[in-house]
């Protein structure tokens, strides 16, 4: 008994906190889509400011990341090809994984790294320090002023990362494919461009929108509920990246799913 | 825009408190406080750690909204205001943070210009010499590029009373303006803020704790205990009050230990009961 009122406890909360992420989205929705036209310009200053922080100095590590993501999916692609002789598939393997799963994926965990856990620090210090407060006496609304630049900056950068992504994946795919499989630098290309469809990258982009969405909306609501004091800030960071990875594992399951039985038909 | 019952006997107050309460969650911080704030004067609210004088200055700037009772400011009840018209009659207010709360990624100028990029439609040469003139008025001239990190805690207090005082308000609120600064430093902001009321006739609420600057700068003064309000007067009745809790706060006599057995167990049921409700 004590058990189910415990289980039912925690679904509850849970769901609240998947409202709370939906209600912020929404909000950062309206201040970028309705409210330009109830004279509340949208900050494109700061949101160019965020897209630079979230995307452009992100571009070395997740290019590296993916470089050796690609090359590792050639290898392992290739042991199992290689008993039935079919080693020249390691490049349609590698781009449609890469394309459809794993470009995006790998893209979210590297952001979740650098902004989802910083937007939650900045935020939460900013609460703890009273600046969120003082926004609201200058009738300055937070969510309008500092959450709906990093949507923005998150819902275009992602996507755009996650296209360099896999290509930085096919890259990495190319290597093992040039040196072990024979292929050439353009062969294997044009390898990867036949085993290509536009849905499979598109798939891709659609997740990675969001993607963007969950790991800012995560990010933002820790911040925004972080108690007082500092340890709280360090709390907060923790639980948006320990939270984001799930959520975006959850979101990832789900459109696959509908992804799948869409293109099954 | 005035409210419909106007008081008769003089200029209407800048604002006014009903019988105002204010809970977090199932605690009641503020169990009914009823006073008014003339025009031009500076108020200054004082009382202990917990005594709900920082959470009446909160309810007062519209961060905390009551459970019952009135606050009438510039005839709109914050009680039932609307976020449209709060966000209006912010730009009345200003308030002045006891950290100073300056947005660190910003200079200083940036800061203190902030609301009136964000409320005006001025031009960047007019906000850049308005931003001049305000950081003149608290003696911050020549600190626009700092960032607020670069500031001691004096300077951050005195940033932080120049973007308070970026709109132009009719009403300037202080929480704890010399709290955590050396005494010297603290009888600065203090004539700061006389210096301010002289110049501008502005209304001023200040919430502190330090006895000298209350009695230098208040017009008046209203003691918070336990979220009731105990005395309000000049700083003059004050002295000569009589009330036991004035007279302790005052002259700064320690909690009485608790001796009666009875007392004790009092205590001990009501503090049951309050957690209860």
């Amino acid at each position: 008994m004590e058990l189910a009122v415990q289980i039912g406890q925690s679904v509850l909360n849970s769901l609240a906190y998947l409202g709370s992420l939906a209600t912020l989205t929404a909000r950062a929705g309206y201040y970028t889509v309705i409210a330009p036209f109830q004279g509340k310009p949208v900050r494109f200053q700061r949101a160019i400011t965020q897209a630079m922080q979230v995307g452009v100095r992100c571009i070395p590590i997740l290019s590296l990341i993916t470089f050796f993501i690609g090359l590792i999916l050639a290898l392992q692609a290739a042991y199992e090809l290689k008993k039935f002789g079919a080693i020249n598939f390691v490049a349609s393997a590698v781009a449609i994984s890469m394309s459809r799963e794993l470009g995006p994926l790998i893209t979210a965990v590297v952001v979740i790294g650098r902004s989802g856990s910083s937007f939650a620090a900045e935020i939460g210090t900013m609460k703890v320090t009273e600046e969120l407060d003082a926004l609201e006496t200058m009738a300055i609304n937070p969510v309008q002023f500092l959450v709906t630049p990093k949507f923005i900056a998150m819902a275009v950068m992602l996507p755009c990362l996650t296209i360099w992504a896999n290509a930085m994946g096919v890259l990495g795919g190319s290597i093992f494919g040039v040196t072990k499989a024979g292929f050439t630098f353009t062969s294997y290309i044009n390898a990867t461009t036949d085993a290509l469809f536009l849905r499979d990258i598109v798939s891709g982009l659609i997740k990675s929108f969001m993607f963007g969405l969950t790991i800012t909306a995560v990010g933002c609501q820790e911040g925004l509920t972080t108690g007082a004091g500092a340890e709280q800030v360090g709390r907060s960071t923790t639980s948006a990246v320990v939270v984001s990875i799930f959520l975006v594992i959850l979101v990832d399951l789900v459109f696959t799913a509908i992804f799948y039985f869409l293109g099954g038909q | 825009m005035s409210s419909p019952i106007a008081p008769p006997l003089q200029a209407a107050p800048a604002i006014s408190l009903k019988n105002l309460r204010v809970s977090y969650g199932d605690r009641e911080i503020l169990h009914g406080v009823s006073f008014d704030v003339q025009q031009g004067e500076t108020l200054v609210i004082l009382g202990g750690s917990g005594s709900g004088k920082s959470t009446l200055l909160r309810t007062l700037v519209g961060l905390e909204r009551p459970t019952s009772g009135e606050i009438w400011i510039k005839g709109k009840n914050l009680a039932t205001i609307s976020d449209e018209e709060l966000d209006t009659l912010r730009r009345h207010m200003g308030m002045s943070f006891q950290g100073g709360a300056l947005f660190g990624s910003m200079t200083v100028g940036e800061n203190v210009a902030l609301p009136l990029r964000e409320h005006t439609k001025l031009e960047d040469p007019t906000i850049e010499i308005m931003l001049r003139l305000k950081l003149d008025q608290v003696g911050l001239s020549g600190y626009e590029d700092y960032y607020p990190s670069q500031l001691s805690g004096g300077m951050k207090k005195r940033a932080a009373v120049a973007r308070a005082l970026a709109m132009d308000p009719e009403i300037l609120f202080f929480d704890e303006p010399s709290a955590g600064l050396d005494p010297i430093i603290a009888a600065g902001i203090d004539e700061l803020i006389i210096e301010l009321k002289k110049a501008f006739h502005m209304t001023i609420i200040v919430v502190t704790h330090e006895l000298a600057s209350a009695f230098l700068i208040a017009d008046r003064m209203v003691l918070i205990n336990k979220g009731e309000v105990v005395a309000l007067g000049t700083p003059e009745e004050m002295k000569n009050s009589p009330h036991p809790r004035v007279r302790q706060f005052l002259d700064r006599i320690p909690e009485p230990a608790v001796s009666q057995e009875l007392d004790y167990l009092q205590m001990l049921t009501e503090e049951r009961h309050g957690q209860r409700r």
